[in-house]
């Protein structure tokens, strides 16, 4: 792309103040739900919930626990079906989908679950590997190349050939994020990545999700309840050429805007959505009491 | 107290049966498609099988004995001791046998395999499976299914045989027959018939064990307290289907003059 081309789109946010993200409207989102209705034994559990994550966003979902925002991850990942409204992964109606289908979208999608939810019964080696071999990778060396690359991307190389019960909870996390990663997925979701750890494991894990987004590009939805986390993820982005972190809107590879976005779920519905600006100078009582 | 309508309850059951007819037309389906999770069913069938071997074989001998111990006594009025090993190995290839292995390998597997599976549910491991492109029926129902499947039978048959030593060792101990009486009776009581029908209830009840088990299994709701009842319904509920099936399909082979 010319480099005035690429000025120009660059700026064509700024200018019409539509997204920060504007230059992927052209292609279709990440992740979009349209006017999603989901009920458990008669009851809403989500209502009306639209929303849309374009590609190299990040969504931090908050809401108190119950509002929803574990089953937004499973609608996404087709493992929940809405009752009504649709949900378009890149371009793709996986409302209706069959489950066969949803296999090569899930391809394009990785998923951390709150626990971790490693297979019990297999090692590390064998949890990273999983993927791989359902997608019918034979040769065993490449795999291990492959489990070996992402597990020292979560610096977990040496706990390969441990089983997930001799892990501690934030090495369980980090070896879910390498599983999640291994086939270089285009869309995270993290479901409390960080819940129940202490600060210094919490900030490794963040930093992963940081680099994943910066530096390969990956949408990801991050659901939390630790505000310091959402911000923290908010207010900085990670540059590959100095290899630390850079405060948003600072000097270099940052940009001027934080591409994050705040999705707040009430009861089922969402109750504010916004960029981090917004999220902050908002007056809305119940707002100020959650960020509190 | 939630309120539970008669028709909410009904609908329950119904779609019960329904979400078992599915889980069991896919499994089998899954059989004649790949992925084949070869390996899987292979620990599953040394899980069933070789681990269920003691417990069926001490089930299926101490049956035959205390089965000789008991008939005696009646045969003894009428002079027919001798008709001893008639007895046993006709009660044991045709209902004992399939039944009480089917009831051990039971409450060893199905309550495996409810609380395995629905640990797994629980614990989103499940969900992540599915989420990293496999078909948990396939990967976690149609190896059990198969697995349970191949043993049964087998291990019906080891139960059969131990049941009629149990019963030589009455026979010949106790009784004091000899073992060309006891093993004559045994062999030449037997028919086709009787060996054929002790044998299509094992594949019936394999069904049975697997699917309930996994069912429950998959189905769990409620975390931890939720597998020990998903565990415990397993039991109950294989057990229940295994006696009502083998009533029903001996009545069956009966109305049909299978024998």
């Amino acid at each position: 792309m010319p480099p005035a081309a690429k000025t120009v789109l660059q700026g064509l946010p700024v200018l019409f103040s539509i997204s920060p993200f504007a230059c992927s409207m052209k292609s279709p989102a990440a992740i979009d739900f349209q006017n999603v209705w989901l009920y458990f034994d008669e009851k809403p559990a989500l209502s009306n919930v639209s929303f849309r994550l374009d590609h190299g966003e990040t969504l931090i979902l908050l809401g108190p626990t119950g509002s929803g925002k574990s089953v937004i991850l499973k609608l996404a990942l087709g493992l929940l079906k809405p009752d009504e409204g649709r949900v378009v992964v890149e371009g793709r109606d996986i409302t209706l989908m069959p489950e066969k289908d949803m296999r090569e979208i899930r391809r394009r999608m990785g998923i951390v679950f709150q626990e971790g939810a490693l297979f019990d019964s297999l090692s590390v080696y064998e949890n990273v590997a999983y993927r791989l071999r359902e997608e019918g990778i034979e040769d065993e060396a490449e795999i291990e190349r492959r489990v070996r690359e992402v597990l020292s991307f979560v610096e977990l190389e040496a706990a390969i050939d441990k089983m997930p019960s001799e892990l501690s909870g934030g090495m369980k996390r980090r070896v879910s994020i390498a599983r999640a990663i291994v086939s270089e997925p285009s869309i995270m979701l993290y479901d409390s990545p960080t819940g129940g750890l202490d600060p210094v494991t919490s900030q490794t894990i963040n930093l992963l999700i940081l680099k994943l987004r910066d530096v390969q590009g990956v949408s990801s939805i991050v659901v939390t309840h630790r505000l310091q986390d959402a911000f923290w993820l908010a207010n900085f982005r990670y540059s590959k050429d100095t290899g630390g972190l850079i405060p948003v809107g600072g000097n270099g590879a940052g940009g001027a805007s934080s591409p994050t976005r705040f999705l707040v779920l009430r009861d089922g519905t969402v109750y504010f959505h916004g960029t981090l600006n917004e999220v902050v100078s908002i007056q809305d009582p119940y707002l100020k009491q959650f960020l509190r | 107290m939630a309120e539970i309508s008669i028709d909410g309850y009904i609908k329950a059951k119904v779609l019960a049966v329904q979400d078992f007819t599915f889980l069991l037309a896919n499994s089998i389906a899954n059989l004649f498609s790949s992925p084949r999770y070869v390996a899987d069913t292979l620990i599953q069938m040394d899980v069933i099988g070789v681990g269920s071997l003691p417990i069926v074989l001490l089930t299926g001998f101490f049956t035959g004995g205390v089965l000789a111990l008991q008939t005696y006594r009646t045969l003894s009025t009428f002079g027919s001791v001798t008709m001893l090993g008639e007895v046993v190995s006709l009660s044991v290839v045709r209902e004992l046998g399939p039944v009480l292995t089917a009831l051990m390998v039971t409450g060893r597997n199905s309550s495996g395999i409810a609380s395995e599976l629905g640990s797994m549910l629980v614990s989103e491991q499940v969900d992540a499976m599915r989420a990293l492109g496999t078909d948990p029926v396939r990967k976690l129902v149609t190896p059990r299914l198969f697995a349970a499947i191949i043993t049964l039978p087998i291990l019906t048959i080891l139960a059969d045989f131990f049941g009629m030593l149990g019963g030589y060792f009455v026979s010949f101990y106790t009784v004091h027959l000899t073992s060309v009486e006891y093993w004559t009776y045994v062999y030449q009581a037997l028919t086709f018939e009787d060996v054929t029908q002790g044998l299509l209830k094992p594949f019936l009840f394999a069904v049975i064990i697997a699917l309930v088990g996994c069912y429950f299994g998959l189905t769990t709701r409620g975390g931890t307290e939720g597998v020990g009842r998903s565990t415990t319904q397993a039991v109950v509920v294989a057990s229940v289907l295994i006696l009502l099936v083998d009533f029903f399909v001996t009545k069956f082979l009966i109305a049909i003059h299978f024998f």
